[in-house]
């Protein structure tokens, strides 16, 4: 039943808006802080460490615990179980114990009746540090050869032996900046202590299961006595992955040690600074390549910025390994990836989780080679993307389901791409101030968490004899529309209308030992997870309705017009009544594990994705090369979303998607003090795009050929993550503007966030490099 | 004794005891009156999560404007309306900018969509007028959607006043003649507050000799965020936005005078029709939340390095009116900023007016801001020039920077290169040598000093190809996609 290619009575596959959408616009909608306070409830602020480095020999809090206001302060020595908020190597520390390892981190929370009381307090604590020697970046962490994990390899073929080979040979480099989620709700979390240990925490995460075990053992209970509750989030994108663990553990040790709810709201800037972002990455290359730039052999070299603890970095530098290859074979090719650590906030999830910066790193491959040979770089796409015995990845996973080329042609036919990219020429060449540039670039995203244990969803739904449908599973939602989609899937299986189907809340003590809502998984596991589920009670159901109508439960159908068999029809509300009086069982969980996968890390062989979600797109900019300003003046996009479940939602994925990678790869520019503060902490000089960064002219589609080859619900495709990377064009456009200056067949070095600065240093670094 | 905030909240009077004086509307609205529709994303009036409409009664009608409530002290509100999201539409009953929102697929976390919609209800009750939609929302930060179908539905309702009669009676009733002013007991700093928000320039005058030590506060758009994340107390605010005097523009043949509590909002009209190329430097300051509280007496005043507005008002001249009790004094603009974070400002004086000599015809004004983002930006460096070119010759040059040192000013070096040499570009290069001379700018999170003194230099040339018209002269901001 599960590879049904569509919905029985068309709920799936049907534009709906997001199931909130009325309450969002009305301010109806509630967040964790939009809960009414009690008069008891405690607001929570963080003691900072004030260096990226030291041992804090003294902490005195007497002058924090004197402040007006305050009712607790609490800090390590305070943790009745394990001081930890670390998912993998459990070695993040809800409070610096001794030795503070980045500026900001957090020493101690204060409890205190109002947030201003908190807030002031926090700032009292009289710290005696002994500074020690903070490395802040990948140069300097390489330098002192500090890691984080173990360096990590993939390998295929014989790239030493290709390289020398090859007709051509280039070196080169290149640097993605990190990227601030920018949820526009800040973490939060609100613990409510209940009888005998229980505690309840309303948490804004996408990991309520990953909350309720480090909540348990940071508190010495037992899961059982956590439970963790998230309606929605106000926006997440990875940062709410691991990172509201933080928060919601400072809560629940309030609420656990005083009695009282505990609220931790976190203002903006303190949540800039101790958070975690995208890890920014120093990718070195060597290629060799034929005439046509068809690649022989490759090198690469990635070296990431980790922060001060493991977090996710692990499967984190591993996904950009896996997306080093994007859409392109790679015959011999050797992978190294280096993840260093620094006295940094430890750098964390966040959409495309590595992909991203794997695969900028072979685009600009691709765009290097056609600089120097003076090719088209979409010719030099197109003779290495994958194909018939061409389909081997550098992780010996063959690739199956391969639509790149197809999406590419129609693409580049539908955006005129190269009518345009010879006007674009012809306009460079007339133009000495203005240069314009053009790219397109595919996408290709390996769809399922690569640690292959994740890859399990459970469900919960219950049918009320009243016909009403109550809907739950271990998703959350965080604006991305998963609950409407996972609500479609059910009423269709049951034939009825989504205003029938009550979403709920995620909740631990509802489905148990779920995985984060991650990896772009969300629907294709709750999907099917629900719709098992649905699909169990609706057979229960056909048994009554079979009984009723003296038919074949086969012969049963579930229809918007009702319950049939034959001509006979029954209200799908009167049904359940009917099951409840015939004792029957109208409550089922239903359970889902991805299947096909399977990976051997240590080989660095196997499949570690179920399926991958390609898209491609074409990017124009303008740059005015007197500043270094630059506009996207149109942008093209076709993706594949398979057979969507709803194509309004994932419209709005793409073009969100696109916007926020636009964003990393040119506005948003994260910066460090010497002394390892982030500067960056608050949106006057953290710039996200705004409305008139939007593309003048932005067309996007999603691909009507799409069908998942793999049977997911409905063979639908993950939508998440794919196409923030679509906005690699932008990056590859402007490098395209760039070269246009110097007119050489040289590589402009561009790197991110290509700033108004970086595109003007890049300009004068090309033209010194031509006259050299 | 403590007068009494009164306000209008959807049509009704509401009046709040004593109070924390810098309490935001936000907390008030969230945490006082249940009223969680608007969002707090970032407490700094950048992200506009928070944003709610303000009536305020202006001659005979009422004027609404959206506004950053994060940044809004409670007792500006005294005297005006205020409508939140809650004040529109129902989930059962959406207002029509909702529900095109709905079939629009405008919301996706649904944080930002709040705020979104007081944006655009604003727009729509006060006519969409000819600002670009996307002005209407660079105050409005969206981090899930890529605004496109946010536009699309703001495209599909169109303008609908308000009927305001009620309203305007109501507001007229709640009209002071004397100070409002409050007196606070804070039990957090342990000290009596106060907050006195004069009528009249002279009362504000003499509230300013009896309180020198007092906190002058205008649109709080740089004050709060003094408050909301310094977390500083401040014991006596004056607030300058009740004094209607303050605010008004008189718009003359030789010059402009333009009070110093005038609001961007205000001002833009008519600083555009001193030069057009102030209109696009006001459009980029600040989403349209920050300029409807914002104002220019504030801007210079503040004394920030980077100064939206003194580099332009340096280049043409500009003048201030200081005003200490009964005295005044008029002072050049380039003369008031001494040092990074010292003005020429005495204790109890203020800011009563900016004068703007309209620039002669024939004289080449240019105006550019170089940051990271294009819309609601500090600028990394703002470049403001105002040239005279006779017979081919440079005959005078005003060349004033921000963002280039401590305080927004003048380069006479850079001046100097180009008086009396030919309108060339290779004058405009060699004058851009000279900005080192003048300027050693400082590395920080907007801009290398490298970068600053390369592309203040490349704005010279800029000026140049624009007012020559020559090839290169084109305009990014206007660049359409080109036609294969």
């Amino acid at each position: 039943m599960d590879d049904a290619e569509f919905g029985q009575v068309g709920q799936v596959h049907q534009a709906r808006p997001h199931d909130s959408a009325l309450l969002h616009v009305t301010g109806r909608a509630t967040y964790v802080d939009d809960t009414p306070e009690t008069p008891r409830l405690l607001h929570l602020a963080f003691g900072r460490g004030a260096h990226a480095h030291a041992r804090i020999l003294a902490l005195d809090l007497a002058p924090v615990r004197a402040a007006p206001g305050v009712v607790a302060v609490f800090s390590a020595r305070d943790i009745p179980g394990e001081n930890n908020v670390g998912p993998v190597r459990r070695d993040d520390p809800l409070f610096a114990d001794g030795l503070v390892e980045y500026h900001g981190q957090s020493l101690f929370v204060v409890a205190a009746t109002s947030v201003a009381a908190a807030r002031r307090a926090a700032r009292l604590a009289q710290v005696v540090y002994e500074p020690l020697p903070a490395v802040l970046t990948i140069d300097e962490a390489r330098a002192a050869d500090l890691k984080i994990d173990d360096s990590h390899s993939l390998q295929r073929g014989d790239a030493d032996a290709a390289l020398a080979a090859a007709p051509h040979r280039l070196q080169g480099r290149v640097e993605t900046g990190g990227q601030d989620h920018f949820y526009l709700e800040g973490q939060v979390a609100l613990a409510t202590p209940g009888e005998a240990g229980a505690i309840h925490i309303l948490s804004s995460t996408q990991h309520p299961s990953e909350v309720q075990h480090l909540v348990a053992a940071l508190l010495g209970r037992a899961s059982a006595d956590i439970t963790v509750e998230v309606r929605r989030m106000g926006g997440a994108f990875g940062g709410k992955e691991t990172q509201a663990a933080l928060f919601a553990a400072a809560a629940a040790l309030v609420a656990a040690r005083t009695g009282r709810p505990a609220k931790f709201r976190c203002d903006r800037d303190d949540d800039m600074a101790m958070t975690g972002k995208r890890h920014d990455f120093q990718v070195r290359y060597d290629v060799g390549f034929d005439d046509d730039g068809r690649i022989r052999g490759i090198a690469l070299e990635l070296a990431s910025r980790c922060g001060a603890t493991l977090d996710l970095s692990a499967a984190i530098n591993d996904r950009a390994m896996f997306h080093a290859d994007n859409a392109y074979f790679l015959e011999n090719v050797r992978i190294v990836s280096h993840r260093f650590k620094t006295h940094t906030v430890s750098n964390t999830a966040f959409r495309g989780f590595g992909g991203p910066q794997g695969m900028v790193a072979i685009e600009r491959v691709i765009d290097d080679i056609a600089a120097t040979l003076g090719l088209d770089p979409l010719d030099v796409r197109r003779v290495n993307l994958y194909g018939p015995g061409r389909d081997v990845t550098p992780y010996h996973m063959t690739v199956e389901d391969n639509v790149a080329p197809q999406l590419i042609e129609q693409l580049a036919a539908s955006s005129n791409y190269a009518g345009r990219r010879a006007a674009i020429a012809a306009f460079n060449a007339a133009s000495p101030v203005i240069k314009r540039g053009i790219a397109l670039t595919p996408v290709k995203f390996g769809i399922s968490f690569t640690t292959s244990h994740l890859n399990q969803a459970g469900a919960l739904v219950h049918v009320y004899a009243d016909g009403s449908i109550h809907l739950n599973h271990g998703g959350t939602e965080m604006g991305q529309g998963l609950m409407v989609k996972v609500a479609q899937v059910v009423a269709d299986v049951f034939g009825v209308g989504l205003e029938r189907i009550r979403i709920s809340a995620t909740v631990t003590d509802k489905v148990p030992n779920t995985s984060a809502t991650a990896a772009s998984s969300g629907a294709d596991l709750n999907g099917m997870a629900a719709f098992r589920a649905a699909s169990t009670i609706r057979d229960r159901l056909a048994g009554v309705a079979a009984g009723h109508f003296g038919a074949l439960a086969e012969a049963v159908r579930f229809t918007p017009q009702g319950v049939m068999a034959g001509d006979r029809s029954l209200a799908f509300d009167q049904l359940c009544r009917m099951a409840h009086l015939a004792r029957v069982s109208l409550s089922s969980t239903g359970f889902y594990a991805t299947p096909r996968i399977g990976y051997d890390r240590a080989a660095g062989r196997g499949r570690p994705f179920f399926y991958f979600a390609y898209g491609a797109a074409v990017s124009e900019v303008a740059v005015d090369t007197l500043t270094g300003e630059h506009r996207v003046l149109r942008v093209d996009i076709l993706h594949e979303a398979g057979r969507s479940l709803n194509p309004a939602i994932d419209l709005g994925q793409v073009e969100g998607g696109f916007i926020q990678g636009m964003g990393w790869l040119t506005t948003e520019e994260l910066v460090y003090g010497e002394d390892g503060r982030l500067l960056t902490h608050a949106p006057s000089t953290y710039k996200i795009p705004c409305a008139g960064d939007r593309p003048k002219v932005f067309n996007v589609a999603l691909w009507r050929g799409g069908r998942n080859a793999e049977p997911t619900i409905h063979r639908s495709k993950a939508v998440g993550e794919p196409p923030l990377m679509l906005a690699i064009s932008v990056l590859s456009a402007l490098g395209h503007a760039v070269a246009a200056t110097a007119g050489a067949r040289l590589p402009p070095r561009l790197d991110a966030p290509a700033t108004p600065e970086r595109i003007l240093a890049a300009i004068d670094e090309l033209k010194a490099r031509a006259h050299a | 004794m403590t007068d009494r905030i009164r306000f209008l909240l959807d049509g009704t009077i509401h009046e709040i005891g004593p109070v924390d004086p810098t309490k935001t509307a936000l907390e008030l609205l969230r945490y006082d009156l249940g009223r969680t529709g608007s969002k707090e994303g970032c407490a700094e009036g950048d992200c506009g999560a928070c944003t709610v409409v303000v009536g305020e009664l202006v001659a005979d009608r009422i004027v609404w404007r959206p506004i950053n409530a994060c940044i809004l002290f409670v007792p500006m509100l005294d005297g005006r309306a205020l409508l939140t999201v809650e004040s529109l539409g129902t989930p059962q009953a959406p207002h029509p900018i909702q529900q095109a929102m709905v079939d629009r697929h405008g919301s996706q976390c649904g944080f930002c969509t709040p705020g979104i919609v007081m944006s655009l209800y604003a727009r729509s009750i006060m006519g969409a007028g000819d600002a670009p939609l996307n002005d209407a929302l660079a105050g409005n930060l969206c981090r899930c959607t890529g605004y496109g179908p946010i536009l699309a539905a703001a495209r599909d309702v169109p303008p609908q006043p308000r009927d305001d009669a009620e309203t305007i009676a109501a507001l007229r009733a709640l009209r002071r003649d004397a100070p409002l002013d409050l007196s606070f007991d804070d039990p957090l700093a342990g000290a009596a507050r106060r907050w006195i928000a004069p009528r009249t320039v002279d009362q504000l005058a003499r509230c300013l000799m009896d309180h020198p030590e007092a906190q002058i506060v205008a649109g709080a758009t740089d004050v709060g965020l003094w408050v909301t994340k310094a977390h500083r107390v401040l014991p006596v605010v004056v607030h300058v936005g009740d004094v209607a005097e303050l605010g008004q523009i008189d718009d003359g043949d030789a010059e402009v005078r333009i009070g110093a509590g005038a609001r961007y909002a205000d001002a833009q009209a008519v600083l555009a029709r001193l030069h057009p190329s102030l209109d696009e430097l006001v459009r980029r300051i600040g989403g349209v939340q920050v300029r409807n509280v914002g104002t220019i007496g504030g801007n210079i005043a503040n004394g920030s390095p980077v100064g939206d507005m003194p580099p332009v008002l340096i280049a043409l001249g500009a003048r201030l009116v200081l005003r200490r009790g009964d005295a005044r004094r008029e002072l050049p603009l380039q003369d008031y900023f001494l040092d990074y974070g010292k003005q020429d400002r005495r204790p109890s004086e203020f800011i009563e007016a900016v004068i703007v000599p309209r620039p002669p015809p024939g004289r080449i004004v240019h105006v550019s801001k170089l940051s990271k983002r294009f819309d609601s930006d500090i600028s990394a460096l703002c470049g403001a020039f105002a040239v005279d070119v006779d017979g081919g010759i440079v005959t005078g040059a005003r060349i004033a920077f921000g963002g280039m040192a401590g305080i927004p000013r003048r380069a006479p070096a850079c001046e100097a290169a180009l008086v009396g040499s030919a309108w060339t570009r290779e004058t405009m290069e060699r004058a851009a040598r000279a900005l080192p001379d003048d300027f050693q700018p400082l590395s920080d999170v907007r801009g290398s000093a490298a970068y600053r003194l390369r592309a203040a230099g490349a704005l010279l040339t800029r000026m140049w190809l624009q007012a020559t018209g020559g090839q290169g002269a084109h305009d990014l901001m206007a660049m359409e996609a080109i036609d294969g």
